[in-house]
């Protein structure tokens, strides 16, 4: 074969610098996908091998809540997840998640040591919840002092008084969040902050705030004022339910929301007397907000959802809430795919006791004075820098649901690390844009002749469902746990599914004899010798055309016979045949460690002391 | 040692055949050959090659003899009628089930020791009788299987890996091929398998006796320096003398192609070989200059490869030799054994 070399290597795309690592990090979809960057695949190879209490404290130093999120995170993980793209469904990384908080030995010896000797900063830390909790958890190793101020008279925000017991019991968010407090993070409960001057006044060197989003919306529509006493809104209702203020509804109950507090609200009044309990929502059913899992659990109990109904009028009787009447709604998309929900004209009349209303949540900052130098929004949101947290009050954070409204537990602890890493360099007088970088390791996972550090044997098996309770059971207490989660026998299988998208696929061209052994095994046809080309002509001339373009490209640089191995990213399954097959070794699989850069170095150390 | 097996699972948006199957559903058992040996891109090209002529693999019968190349045909087309014989003896057992079911097709995988030492004589008789199959060898010039001695393909100036020379001259059984009238001869290099997916779905296509000498390195023994059949030196000395396209006979052939540099070939069953000649003064029709051609260029050091020689107008073992049409397992049983009055008739022929 004659090429012009030259020719060839001015063309095309330019070869992959792997040396960034961002590259490999995007290949752990799930990692990427995670606002903490936890290290899933690494937990998840602990899982099988048994090693609860590792797998435990590797989450629990990237997203500090592993037990609660193992129940209740939204897991934008799962639907990154490659598996997903070879199979039906993705692997379970929630449930596993869980599988390490339910097993895991006493871990208090492995925690990180708060000094004794303060460093003489304070830092004040509004709300109790998720965002709050991580601050504190990463400034503590540092000797900092934490002061938190919750109004309810115990700490974990909305995931105590949000997320039914059902979903979550007590007794796991006392764990996890007792674990922040007892590092000696100073509380104030019951503390209702009304004046952020007041608390600025009070000295402290920064402040954060994450004080959620705690103001369910309304729905003025006629009857409203009337039948007050019989219509609740979802996020209060759920937080009397939490203080035990609240213990019976009416036998039937319409609840009007389609998110994951409307399913919290329709399973919660089944346990509390509930019969006859309908969701309603204005929207079609896929344009629910709530998690498909969320929704599962709902019908599984017995609730109807009932799409496309706008509520128009809450009809009174006799001076009391009789029902619900709707619009029937129609949806309607342009070719942008834009909604517009149009009535049919037809009316519905749900009759009903108890209205619950979970139509979204709103922030309200009535205690924040405008004159103190937080500029906000014409939305009435506080300005906050995206990378940094800061407001632009120098000495001020926000995070979680307060700095951008709605978001969950995974993102608002995100929040909390990186105003942690803001907080310390302030307190330090340094630039907050001078972040410190993750921590990364990359080491060949070669034992022997097709022997390899990881189990790289594709699992073929289908998704593990995970073990209910007994319905019955489950709804008489609203206390009882639905999900069992995976014994071990279960966890190990479902551990097992995972690709282990961590262990790269690294490609050396010094050593490449361009034999195609790698092209030839590859059960999913991602390696490619070609010649170099623009990316969207070469992408679709592969031997499977590279169509998702959210996934990248391995190019390498030219190869003596004029070409360049491509590999696409997108499905490979890691199972490492390309290496067992080269004969010269130009493919080795390593393990790519991505450790997230945290204010404290003690996560990290202890996280990349496990990688190694 | 955890071997594994190929996971099942495939890319989602693999291409798929008229037949409704996948590249994929064309593997075998996972190769057990050394990693990177050429026999398994081979392999990897005939999966390619069934795969595009949409075969059904009930219609294809696998056959080998012994050695590194024989035990390949486990790893394709698992559902294919399948006879590994005795070493050498893969002609043979060709012939005979050839003529009892002319219907499928005949693939034979042998290697240069199977075919030009043990089994030469064999070799020679199925090219004489214009057997109607397609003959691989997968030529590395070494006795992988018994720790890398010459094989009577090895070139003579081509050393042992561990320096020890080769005294004597090499066989080219693309030439042999042709001397003894093969209808298709042809060269590939495993390692070019835009050149060998063509050459081999044309020798499927072909009727008669169809040769591909494909050099196929022996990454373990005869890989090295100072080697003749290494992926290095077979990069760098091979010349082929055309392109082929192979076309389906429901394609139409739209493209124009200047007369003097395309040759087409249409074979029995309609579909045809479009052959963009490389080599301007080459005629792939012409025996005598294609012998001519291998040796000169075989001389200067260059290892010519495609479409080397092919004729048009081959009549195989079953016209020549005027059996029925059919396959003896569609015939009934009085067409099978027509008694004594015809065999009378035909004695009396012979008397």
């Amino acid at each position: 074969m004659t090429t012009d070399i030259d020719l060839v290597r001015t063309a095309g795309m330019p070869p992959t610098d792997i040396s960034d690592p961002q590259y490999f990090h995007k290949v752990v979809d799930c990692q990427w996908a995670c606002p903490t960057h936890t290290p899933v695949p690494e937990y998840i190879r602990l899982i099988a091998q048994r090693r609860y209490t590792e797998a435990y404290l590797l989450n629990w130093e990237s997203n500090v809540f592993p037990g609660i999120l193992g129940r209740t995170c939204d897991r934008p993980c799962e639907p990154a997840c490659r598996r997903g793209r070879v199979d039906e469904k993705p692997v379970a990384i929630c449930r596993l998640k869980r599988v390490a908080a339910d097993y895991k030995q006493d871990i208090d010896r492995y925690l990180p040591k708060v000094p004794t000797k303060k460093n003489g900063k304070n830092i004040a830390l509004l709300g109790g919840g998720p965002a709050s909790l991580t601050v504190a958890r990463d400034l503590m190793p540092l000797g900092y002092h934490c002061v938190l101020f919750e109004k309810d008279p115990r700490s974990g925000g909305l995931m105590r008084t949000n997320i039914p017991a059902f979903r979550l019991p007590e007794k796991v968010i006392d764990e996890e969040v007792d674990r922040i407090i007892e590092m000696g993070v100073e509380t104030r409960f019951g503390c209702e902050i009304t004046s952020l001057k007041a608390i600025l006044d009070d000295g402290f060197d920064a402040i954060f705030v994450g004080t959620g989003a705690p103001r369910g919306k309304d729905l003025n529509i006629p009857g409203r004022e009337t039948c007050a006493a019989n219509i609740h809104i979802g996020i209060d209702w759920l937080t009397s339910i939490a203080f035990e203020h609240v213990d019976t509804i009416g036998k039937r109950v319409v609840v009007i929301g389609g998110g994951n507090t409307a399913m919290d609200c329709c399973r919660s009044a089944l346990r509390l007397g509930g019969k006859d309990v309908r969701v309603t929502v204005r929207s079609p059913r896929k344009d629910m907000k709530a998690s498909d899992w969320e929704i599962e659990a709902a019908e599984m109990e017995g609730v109807p959802i009932f799409d496309n109904h706008a509520p128009k009028e809450f009809v009174v009787e006799n001076g009391r809430l009789a029902g619900v009447l709707f619009d029937k709604m129609h949806a309607d998309y342009d070719d942008s795919g834009r909604r517009t929900l149009i009535p049919t004209g037809e009316e519905v009349f749900f009759a009903c006791d108890d209205v619950l209303m979970a139509i979204g949540q709103s922030n309200a900052f009535p205690w924040i004075e405008r004159n103190i130098g937080i500029v906000f929004d014409e939305g009435e949101m506080p300005v906050v820098d995206k990378l940094t947290m800061q407001s632009s009050l120098s000495n001020v954070f926000f995070g979680g649901d307060a700095a951008w409204g709605p978001e969950n537990i995974i993102w608002a602890v995100a929040h909390g690390h990186q105003a942690a890493i803001s907080i310390d360099l302030f307190c330090k007088g340094e630039a907050l844009t001078r972040r410190p970088a993750p921590g990364t390791s990359l080491f060949s996972q070669k034992m022997g002749l097709h022997e390899w550090s990881y189990d790289n044997d594709v699992s073929e098996d289908r998704r593990v469902p995970v073990p209910h309770q007994d319905l019955d059971l489950a709804l008489k207490d609203l206390s009882v746990e639905v999900e069992l989660g995976f014994d071990d026998q279960l966890a190990f299988k479902e551990a097992e599914r995972c690709l282990n998208c961590d262990i790269q696929t690294i490609f050396v061209r010094e050593l490449c004899i361009e034999c195609d052994a790698c092209v030839d095994i590859c059960p999913v046809d991602c390696i490619n010798f070609d010649f170099n080309g623009e990316e969207d002509e070469f992408r679709a001339r592969l031997r499977v055309p590279a169509e998702n373009k959210d996934q990248d490209l391995y190019l390498s640089d030219i190869l003596k016979t004029g070409r360049v191995m491509l590999k696409d990213e997108d499905v490979c399954l890691h199972c490492g045949l390309c290496a067992e097959r080269c004969p010269t070794g130009a493919w080795d699989m390593q393990r790519f460690a991505y450790v997230e850069p945290q204010a404290s170095t003690a996560y990290q150390k202890h996280n990349m002391a496990y990688v190694r | 040692m955890t071997y594994m097996q190929k996971p099942k699972i495939r890319h989602p948006r693999l291409k798929k055949n008229d037949l409704g199957l996948t590249r994929r559903d064309y593997e075998g058992v996972l190769s057990t050959l050394c990693a990177g040996c050429g026999h398994d891109s081979v392999t990897a090209a005939i999966i390619e090659a069934c795969f595009e002529l949409q075969l059904p693999a009930h219609r294809l019968a696998k056959l080998s003899g012994i050695g590194c190349s024989s035990k390949t045909t486990a790893y394709f087309l698992s559902q294919a009628h399948g006879f590994n014989s005795l070493h050498g003896r893969m002609p043979a057992i060709a012939t005979g089930a050839n003529l009892a079911n002319r219907d499928l097709i005949y693939l034979g995988v042998s290697g240069d020791g199977d075919t030009a030492s043990i089994g030469l004589n064999q070799f020679c008789h199925a090219v004489r009788r214009r057997l109607n199959m397609v003959y691989i060898v997968e030529n590395n010039g070494t006795y992988g299987l018994t720790k890398g001695q010459f094989s009577a393909t090895n070139d003579k100036n081509s050393k042992s890996k561990k320096g020890g020379n080769n005294l004597f001259e090499a066989m080219d059984l693309c030439a042999l091929a042709i001397q003894l009238k093969a209808g298709f001869v042809a060269r590939g290099f495993s390692g070019d398998k835009a050149q060998l997916v063509p050459l081999i779905k044309s020798a499927m296509r072909y009727r008669g006796f169809a040769l591909l000498d494909i050099i196929s390195p022996c990454v373990t023994f005869n890989n090295h320096a100072a080697s003749t059949k290494s992926y290095d030196y077979i990069r760098d000395h091979s010349e082929a003398v055309d392109k082929l396209d192979f076309v389906p006979a429901q394609e139409e052939i739209t493209a124009n192609y200047d007369e003097g540099q395309t040759v087409n070939v249409t074979m029995h069953d309609g579909s045809s070989m479009r052959l963009h000649k490389l080599e301007t003064d080459y005629d792939p029709r012409n025996a005598d200059e294609a012998l001519m051609h291998i040796r000169k260029r075989y001389a200067e050091g260059e290892v010519v490869t495609g479409l080397l020689y092919v004729d048009q107008e081959e009549e195989d073992l079953h016209s020549l030799i005027e059996t029925t049409e059919r396959p003896l397992n569609e015939l009934s049983m009085d067409e099978l054994c027509p008694g004594s009055q015809p065999l009378e008739e035909l004695n009396n022929t012979l008397r």
